[in-house]
C-alpha cells in the first residue's frame, strides 16, 4: 500500500469514528432532511383548497341544477349560494368570497339552443392576489367541463364555427403542486445538509486545535480535504437516498427517470455542496460563524433563486443571469425532470454539465484556500 | 556537527486590534542535533510563534527559517516527514481512543508492519499508557493527555521534535515523567534527534543543553544555561529569616543598595546583587545568617530584565487595618462536591485567618476550581459547610459575594473598553455611586499605576498592566477577601514579584487572600498551603514546613515540587 493511500485510509477511518461517536453529524444527515421534507413538503402547498365562491343563479331549470351539483362536488370550491347579485357583491367586498359566478335567467334557454345564441355565465374574480384568482377561474372552468362532459353531447360542446380549447395537463396531470415542490425540497435539503456537514467539521478541528497537529503532519492538503470529502460524500449520498425514498413513498411523487441518473446528478451536486462547506469552514475557522454562513449561502439561493418555488423565466433579466451562477438551479431542473418527466436528455445534459463544472470549481476553490499555514 | 535548524533574522508581525503586534523581532539562532534546546520566556514572549515557524506553519514577515537545510517558505514539504510537533493545545482527537489516535498518526507517517507495532508498543510502554489504550482521549488526565501527545509526536522517529509548553498545567510528577520520556527517547535516537522544548517554567531551562531566552519577541540570550549563569556566580545569597514578618523583610531588603531581587523561599530570603555590590547587611532587614547559593536560571533572567528596564518604584502602602482578631475569615468544613458519580471535591477542610495568604496547590483537575466556585457561591456544595466572612454560603451566598473580590486566571475584563471605562463599569456593578465611585476609581488608578494608560483600550495593554487592571477592578469595592486564580502563571519574574508585593501589602492591611495554583513558584508566596490531589487535601502547612517534612539525607534541600510529589505519592 502506498503511503498516500495509507494516509487517506487513516484519515478516513478517523472521520468515520468521529461520526459514529458524535451524533451531531448523523442528526444533520438524517434528521434534518426528514424534518425539512415533512415541514415544507406538507406545510407548503401551492394548491388552494376550498376557495370560497359566491354563486348567483337566477335561472332554476334542470341543466342549471346539474351545474350546481358539479360546483358543489369540486374539492377546490366552497360555494355560497347567494340570494341576489347584491348579496354576492357584499360578500366579495367583505372578503368572504373570492369571486362571483352569475348565471342569468335565460342561461338554460340558451343552452338548449346554442346555435342561435350561446349560453353565457359571468365569473367576476377578486384579482388582488392574481395567483389565487387564476386558480379560482381554473377550478370553475373545471367544474363546468366536468358537468358538460357528463351531460352534453359532443355537438353541444363545440360551438358552431368556433374553436374548442382542450387542455391536457402533462407530467403532473393531477396538478398537484407537491409533485413539483418536493423534488425542489430535496435540493434545499441536500444543499443545506451537505454544506452544513462539512462547514462544521473543519471549523471544529480549528477550534479544538487538532488542525494544527494535522497541518504539521506529513499529509498533503489534498489528502486532508479528500478524506473528509470522501467520508462525508458517502454520508451525504445516504441522506440523499433517504430523501428520494421518502419523496416517492410518503409524498407519492413518481420517479419517471432512471435511478442511476438520479444518483449521478445528486453526486455531482453533493460534491459541490460539501466543497462549499469546506470552503466556508476553512475561511471562518469557527463553528458558529460557519453555521451562519452555511445557512445563509444555501437556504436563500436554494429557496429563492433555484426555480424551486419561483419560475426563473418570469424573473427580471438581471436576476435570471444571477441564477445561472447558482448550482441549485441546475439541480432543481434536473430533479424535476427526472421525477416528473423522465430521462429527457436535452434538459438533463446541460444541467449535468453545469453541475460538474460547479463541483470542480468548488473543490478547486477549497484546495486553493486551504493552504498549509496557520496565518 | 551541523545544526538541524537555523533561524536567520526571523521577524513575525501580526495585525492586532490596535496596530501591528511584533511577535518576533529579528531572531537568529541555531538548533543543534542530539540535545534539548529550551525556548524559554514568559507568556507573549514569542515561544509558540517560533515553534510554529520551525514546524512550517507560518510564513515569516522577514527573515528565513531553515530546517534540515530546507527553506521552510518554499520547501517545507521536504521537512515535514522528519518533524514531530506537539502543539500547546492538546492537538489530538478527544473522541478517539488512545490506540486510535496513535494509529492515525502511524498512518499519517506511513508506519507499517512490525515497525509500526514495535514503535507504538514501545511508546505506550514508555509513557505508561499501555493499560489505557481503549480509553477515549477526552477521559485522560491532563498529564496522560500530554504523554499521548508526546507519543504521537515521537511515533515517526522525528529528527526534530518540537514541544510547545508540554508541561503547563500538568502535575509535578507527570512533568518529571515527560522529561524522562524525552531524555530516554533522545538516548535511543543516538544523537539523531534534536528537541526544542518551549516552556515558561524557568526551572526547566536549566535542564536544557542550550537556551533561547525570549522576552517580548526579542532574543535575550542563546547560550547554554551554565554560560548564562556564569556572570551571576558569587552574586546570589541566601539569608535565614525569622518566621514572622517575612514580607516586611523582603521590602526592607529591596531598599538595600545593589539588591536586584529579593525573594522569599520558605524560611529563607534569596537575594541577587548587582555586579560588584558588597555582601548584604542582613541586620538592616532583620535577617540572620548569610550564605552563597548557586544561581538559578530565574536569577539570570531577572538580572537581564533589570538591566533592560529599571524597576518601577514600589507602590504606596495601604492603611493598616485594626489587628487581627484571630477568628477565621474563611472556614471550610468537610466540603464535598459530586458531578454525577465523580467526586470532584472530597471532604475538604481548611480555615484561613484574617490577613493570611492561603494557597490551594494542585495540578489541573485536582478540584481547585470546583472548591473556588463553591466558595464564590457559584456552585452548590453537595455536602459540608463553608463560611466566608461570617456568611454561610448555603443560605447567604449573595452577602458573602459582596465581601469578595475575584481575579480570574484569564483576563476577564472588556478588551474593547478603556481602562477608565472598565473600572467605571465594575464600580457600578458593585453598587458604588457618585462621589464614592469617582474616589474609588481615582484611588485605583493611583495605587495600581494606571493613570498613564487610563484612556487606552484594555486589549492593547501589556500582560503585566492588564494584570494590574484586573486586580484594581477586583479591589474597587474594598473586599475583605480576595480570590486569585493562578494570577501569575506565565508572567515574567519581574511582573510576578511586583504583583505579589502588592498582594503582600493587601494581606498586611488585613485582606484575606485565597490563591489557587498549579505553579510552584506562586505557592512560595503563600503563608500557608493546602496541597490538593484528586479532590482531597493531602497536607496543609507553611511552605517551609512542607519542605521540612520531606527533607532527608538524599534530599537535603527539597524544593516545594519535591515536597508535593512525595506527599501526594505517600497519600496515594
Amino acid at each position: 500500500m502506498s503511503p498516500r493511500w495509507q494516509r487517506l485510509r487513516g484519515l478516513a477511518r478517523k472521520e468515520m469514528l468521529q461520526i459514529l461517536r458524535d451524533p451531531s453529524a448523523l442528526l444533520i444527515a438524517f434528521l434534518l432532511p426528514v424534518v425539512l421534507l415533512f415541514v415544507i413538503g406538507f406545510g407548503l402547498s401551492l394548491d388552494a383548497h376550498k376557495l370560497k365562491l359566491a354563486a348567483v343563479i337566477e335561472a332554476g331549470s334542470e341543466p342549471v341544477r346539474g351545474i350546481s351539483e358539479a360546483l358543489d362536488a369540486s374539492p377546490y370550491l366552497n360555494v355560497y349560494w347567494a340570494p341576489s347579485g347584491q348579496a354576492a357583491r357584499l360578500a366579495l367586498d367583505a372578503g368572504q368570497v373570492r369571486g362571483i359566478l352569475t348565471m342569468r335567467e335565460d342561461f338554460a334557454e340558451r343552452l338548449v339552443n346554442p346555435q342561435r345564441w350561446p349560453a353565457q355565465a359571468q365569473l367576476a374574480v377578486n384579482a388582488t392576489d392574481p395567483n389565487t384568482g387564476t386558480l379560482l377561474s381554473g377550478y370553475v372552468q373545471g367544474a363546468f367541463s366536468s358537468w358538460l362532459a357528463g351531460t352534453m353531447t359532443e355537438d353541444v360542446l363545440t360551438p358552431p364555427g368556433g374553436i374548442a380549447l382542450e387542455t391536457r395537463f402533462w407530467y403532473n396531470p393531477d396538478l398537484r403542486s407537491s409533485d413539483f415542490i418536493v423534488p425542489g425540497i430535496i435540493v434545499l435539503v441536500m444543499s443545506m445538509t451537505g454544506t452544513l456537514l462539512t462547514a462544521l467539521i473543519v471549523s471544529r478541528e480549528w477550534e479544538r486545535g487538532t488542525m494544527e497537529s494535522m497541518l504539521a503532519a506529513p499529509a498533503s492538503m489534498a489528502e486532508l480535504v479528500g478524506a473528509k470529502l470522501g467520508v462525508y460524500f458517502v454520508l451525504g449520498m445516504a441522506s440523499m437516498a433517504m430523501a428520494a425514498i421518502l419523496t416517492v413513498t410518503v409524498f407519492g411523487v413518481p420517479l419517471r427517470g432512471s435511478v442511476l441518473l438520479l444518483a449521478l446528478i445528486s453526486a455531482l451536486f453533493l460534491i459541490f455542496a460539501l466543497a462549499q462547506g469546506l470552503f466556508i469552514s476553512t475561511i471562518a475557522r469557527n463553528q458558529f460563524v460557519s453555521a451562519q454562513l452555511a445557512f445563509l449561502s444555501t437556504m436563500m439561493p436554494a429557496m429563492m433563486l433555484s426555480g424551486m418555488l419561483f419560475d426563473i423565466a418570469s424573473m427580471p433579466r438581471w436576476l435570471q443571469l444571477i441564477t445561472c451562477f447558482i448550482p441549485a438551479r441546475y439541480f432543481v431542473s434536473a430533479l424535476q425532470t427526472l421525477f416528473l418527466a423522465g430521462n429527457v436528455w436535452s434538459v438533463l445534459l446541460p444541467n449535468l454539465l453545469a453541475l460538474a463544472v460547479a463541483a470542480i470549481l468548488a473543490t478547486a476553490a477549497t484546495l486553493a484556500v486551504t493552504h498549509r499555514r496557520l496565518d | 556537527m551541523t545544526s538541524l535548524a537555523a533561524l536567520h533574522g526571523l521577524t513575525q508581525n501580526f495585525a492586532g486590534p490596535t496596530g501591528t503586534i511584533e511577535a518576533l523581532r529579528g531572531i537568529s539562532a541555531e538548533i543543534a542535533p542530539g540535545v534539548i534546546t529550551g525556548v524559554v520566556g514568559p507568556d507573549g514572549a514569542g515561544k509558540t510563534t517560533l515553534l510554529r515557524h520551525l514546524a512550517g506553519l507560518l510564513r515569516p514577515s522577514a527573515g528565513r527559517v531553515e530546517v534540515f537545510g530546507h527553506d521552510m517558505a518554499r520547501e517545507a514539504a521536504k521537512a515535514y516527514p522528519y518533524i514531530g510537533y506537539m502543539p500547546q493545545r492538546f492537538g489530538l482527537y478527544e473522541d478517539l481512543s488512545v490506540a486510535e489516535n496513535l494509529s492515525l498518526f502511524a498512518d499519517l507517517h506511513g508506519l507499517t508492519g512490525a515497525e509500526r507495532d514495535e514503535r507504538s508498543n514501545m511508546l505506550l510502554e514508555f509513557t505508561g499508557l499501555a493499560p489505557f489504550t481503549r480509553r477515549l482521549a477526552s477521559a485522560l488526565s491532563g498529564g496522560m493527555k500530554q504523554k499521548l501527545g508526546l507519543a504521537c509526536a515521537l511515533l515517526a522517529r522525528p529528527r526534530l521534535l518540537l514541544l510547545d509548553e508540554p508541561s503547563v498545567g500538568v502535575d509535578p510528577a507527570s512533568r518529571r515523567e515527560l522529561w524522562r520520556i524525552v531524555e530516554r527517547m533522545m538516548a535511543q535516537a543516538e544523537g539523531q534527534m534534536g528537541v526544542v522544548w518551549a516552556t515558561s517554567y524557568l526551572d526547566e531551562a536549566e535542564r536544557c543543553a542550550s537556551v533561547l531566552l525570549l522576552h517580548e519577541g526579542r532574543l535575550l540570550s542563546a547560550v547554554p544555561p551554565a554560560d548564562f549563569l556564569a556572570p551571576l556566580q558569587g552574586r546570589v545569597y541566601r539569608v535565614t529569616l525569622p518566621a514572622q514578618k517575612r514580607r516586611q523583610a523582603v521590602a526592607g531588603a529591596k531598599t538595600l543598595p545593589g539588591v536586584l531581587d529579593a525573594l522569599v523561599q520558605g524560611d529563607t530570603l534569596r537575594l541577587v546583587l548587582a555586579p560588584g555590590a558588597p555582601a548584604p547587611d542582613a541586620s538592616r532587614f532583620g535577617g540572620g545568617a548569610v550564605s552563597f547559593v548557586p544561581p538559578r536560571f530565574e536569577d539570570g533572567f531577572i538580572d537581564r530584565l533589570v538591566t533592560l528596564s529599571p524597576q518601577t518604584a514600589p507602590s504606596p502602602a495601604l492603611a493598616v487595618e485594626p489587628p487581627h482578631d484571630g477568628k477565621p475569615v474563611i472556614e471550610v468544613r468537610h466540603l464535598i462536591r459530586l458531578f454525577g458519580d465523580f467526586t470532584a471535591v472530597d471532604d475538604v477542610s481548611f480555615s484561613i485567618p484574617r490577613g493570611e495568604i492561603f494557597g490551594l496547590l494542585g495540578p489541573n483537575g485536582a478540584g481547585k476550581s470546583t472548591t473556588f466556585r463553591m466558595l464564590c457561591g457559584l456552585l452548590r456544595p453537595s455536602g459540608g459547610t463553608a463560611h466566608v466572612a461570617g456568611a454561610d454560603l448555603l443560605t447567604a451566598a449573595a452577602t458573602a459575594r459582596q465581601k469578595l473580590g475575584y481575579m480570574a486566571q484569564k483576563f476577564s475584563l472588556y478588551g474593547e473598553l478603556t481602562v477608565r471605562q472598565n473600572l467605571d463599569f465594575f464600580a457600578r456593578a458593585y453598587g458604588l455611586r457618585g462621589g464614592a465611585r469617582r474616589a474609588a476609581i481615582a484611588e485605583a488608578c493611583d495605587r495600581f499605576e494606571l493613570k498613564e494608560v487610563v484612556d487606552s483600550t484594555a486589549a492593547a495593554l501589556p500582560l503585566g498592566v492588564k494584570q494590574r487592571l484586573s486586580l484594581a477592578a477586583a479591589l474597587l469595592h474594598e473586599p475583605e477577601i480576595l480570590f486569585l486564580d493562578e494570577p501569575t502563571s506565565g508572567v515574567d519574574p519581574l511582573n510576578r514579584r511586583a504583583f505579589w508585593a502588592r498582594i503582600g501589602q493587601l494581606a498586611d492591611a488585613g485582606v484575606t487572600v485565597l490563591v489557587t495554583s498549579h505553579f510552584m513558584d506562586e505557592a512560595e508566596y503563600c503563608d500557608r498551603l493546602a496541597i490538593i490531589s484528586q479532590g482531597r487535601v493531602i497536607a496543609t502547612d507553611t511552605p517551609a514546613q512542607l519542605r521540612a517534612r520531606v527533607r532527608s539525607e538524599a534530599l537535603p534541600d527539597p524544593t516545594l515540587e519535591d515536597a508535593f510529589i512525595q506527599l501526594v505519592g505517600a497519600a496515594a
